[in-house]
């Protein structure tokens, strides 16, 4: 395709002037601007109205060393991804391998695993209730235990994040289902031609050529990893154990104390690991593309 | 990019697959255990249908797990009418349905700009729509609270007088946030589009509109299916804008709103999951509905967290 220099007329130019400005000024002004803008409250400690006050670094010597939630959402965040990681985007290619398979009555199973997808994690949240409930829940009954499964510090963080993965399954399945869908079966007629096990076949052939849809998967795992908020607020406004750092931001916010530069400290954390996942994430998928 | 092909054609032909069948006990148990992970997966929601028709004093006495002594629909009825879940419902379309169709054009005709007008910068132009859509909320919504108490609105338009705690606020954030996302996915879709059918418009000095809006656009009408459904799924979901730049308890939009039913020191968690059935409702008949455009557009631009 040769790069043709085209003529456009003066109205064509306000045209696409016109369009694309009303697209960049809404985007800058509400995604790139307040990001950008985040940064440099971040070393304020503004409340919200009054004077603006540099304090340098202070807000994150504050973090890191006079509020202990920020470890224990550190600490919950990094869980987080490590359970959907590995836990529930393996389970959810597993199921993707066996629902490939052709088998009859697929469709029924593949709309049972993805139904959660379409549901708010808030919803989540509140029929999580019903499950882990101390007094009348699901699972005490059935395992005759008496664990306050959402109350105590030390586990609740574990049965949240089986809620979440119940919901991240599904939408791994349906990615790699795709992906799997679109491999060439005559490289798996090869493999078994030269005398490869399923196993085999799956491991050293289709799996490295699912190299871009495992560069999504980790994506969307890790960002839904940083943005998890939805299902622990639903649950006790991410306190107690459920401490995330999304709901730090939020709470500095919504709270009673709108502590502006210092939920800004925080955000900027959340900012920095996600933009090394959004860079690298987007140089491979640019630099395939040219 | 595998997943960037044409929604309508179903990837990869596929055809006359090679029938290998393990042997048959092995299938059995293949059976088995899909059976057993859907069932597993559907039981959750199954739990709160079921808890949403017992009265409370029934399961405070007895527990979820139980068998029933009393139906009623009773808790329906006290979410649809004393919790006035209608005019949640309400809300959420006001935001919910501009908030799409502006999203959709925007970001149509700015992919029609990256993609087919050959505008300098489109590289990098797509590179930041797309990182925008990226980013967690909250990295965010600090300022953008603070920016949305700072700009007034006439008082026709939001009764608060200032673009936080109205309804414009809400479509224009979810505007911003879903735009990048579309554009990156309906870019990779015009590429696909054989050039040849807007050059020959470009001989007859067809305008940039005309070969955007009656060339391109109908050309475009399966990948504007799949988003509009995924879009309003993710819009209607969408707890988090609402609950930082709303106050107003009568504005918010129905997920929201369902943290209204959990009272301030007693949770009736019956009433709880009758909501939240009534909440999860559109999407899941979205979803029966346009089930195939739903997982396009899940597969189509996956970048969405």
């Amino acid at each position: 395709m040769a790069v043709r220099t085209r003529r456009y007329s003066a109205r064509d130019v306000t045209v696409l002037v016109i369009g694309l400005g009303v697209a960049v000024i809404v985007n800058v002004g509400l995604i790139w601007g307040p990001t950008l803008a985040s940064v440099a409250l971040s070393a304020t400690d503004w409340n919200g109205f009054g004077p603006i006050e540099w304090i340098g670094g202070r807000n994150y010597a504050d973090l890191a060393g006079e509020y202990p939630p920020f470890w224990s959402a550190v600490r919950n965040n990094v869980l987080w991804l490590v359970f959907l990681g590995l836990v529930a985007t393996p389970f959810g290619l597993f199921c993707a391998v066996l629902l490939d398979r052709r088998l009859r009555g697929s469709r029924v199973y593949q709309s049972a695993l993805y139904m959660p997808v379409v549901l708010s994690l808030a919803v989540v949240g509140f029929i999580a209730q019903l499950v882990y409930s101390h007094d009348y829940g699901v699972l005490n009954a059935v395992t005759g235990l008496s664990v306050d499964w959402l109350g105590d510090r030390s586990v609740n963080i574990w049965v949240v994040m089986v809620a979440a993965a119940w919901r991240h399954v599904g939408y791994v399945m349906i990615i790699y289902l795709a992906g799997l869908k679109a491999v060439d079966p005559a490289l798996k007629e090869a493999a078994a031609i030269d005398g490869a096990n399923e196993r085999q076949t799956f491991f050293r052939v289709v799996f490295p050529t699912l190299r871009p849809v495992n560069v999504i998967v980790l994506v969307i795992t890790v960002i839904e990893a940083l943005r998890a908020f939805d299902i622990v607020y639903a649950i006790n406004k991410g306190r107690n154990g459920l401490e995330l750092l999304s709901v730090l931001v939020t709470e500095n916010i919504v709270g009673e104390a709108s502590r502006i530069g210092f939920g800004s400290a925080i955000a900027v954390i959340l900012l920095v690991i996600s933009l090394g996942f959004i860079v690298t994430y987007l140089s491979q998928l640019f630099r395939e593309e040219r | 990019m595998t997943l960037t092909a044409p929604v309508g054609t179903s990837p990869g032909p596929r055809t006359a697959p090679p029938p290998r069948r393990g042997p048959r006990p092995l299938r059995w148990l293949l059976h088995a255990f899909l059976a057993l992970v859907a069932l597993g997966w559907l039981l959750p929601l199954l739990l709160a249908l079921y808890a949403s028709l017992r009265p409370y004093e029934e399961t405070a006495r007895l527990g979820y797990f139980s068998l029933p002594e009393q139906l009623t629909l009773d808790y329906y009825g006290q979410a649809w009418s004393q919790a006035e879940l209608p005019r949640y419902y309400l809300n959420t379309l006001i935001i919910v349905i501009p908030a799409l169709a502006l999203t959709l054009f925007l970001a149509s005709f700015a992919a029609f700009a990256i993609a087919r007008a050959r505008i300098p910068g489109r590289r990098t132009l797509l590179i930041v729509f797309t990182a925008g859509n990226l980013l967690p909320p909250q990295v965010l919504i600090t300022p953008l609270y603070s920016l949305y108490t700072l700009i007034p609105l006439p008082a026709w338009l939001s009764d608060s007088q200032s673009l936080y705690d109205s309804y414009l606020g809400l479509i224009l954030i979810h505007v911003a946030f879903q735009f990048g996302f579309c554009v990156f996915v309906m870019a990779n879709f015009m590429r696909t589009i054989p050039e040849e059918i807007t050059e020959a418009a470009l001989v007859d000095g067809a305008s940039v509109w005309r070969r955007y809006w009656t060339l391109t656009l109908p050309l475009c009408r399966p990948v504007l299916a799949a988003l509009a459904t995924l879009q309003f799924t993710w819009m209607y979901n969408d707890f988090l804008w609402a609950l930082v730049l709303m106050v107003s308890g009568d504005k918010l939009p129905v997920t929201s709103a369902l943290n209204n039913l959990r009272g301030q020191f007693f949770t009736d968690y019956n009433l709880l999951a009758a909501g939240s059935v009534l909440v999860a409702l559109p999407t899941l008949i979205v979803f029966q509905l346009l089930h195939k455009q739903f997982v396009a557009g899940l597969t189509l631009g996956s970048t969405k967290g």
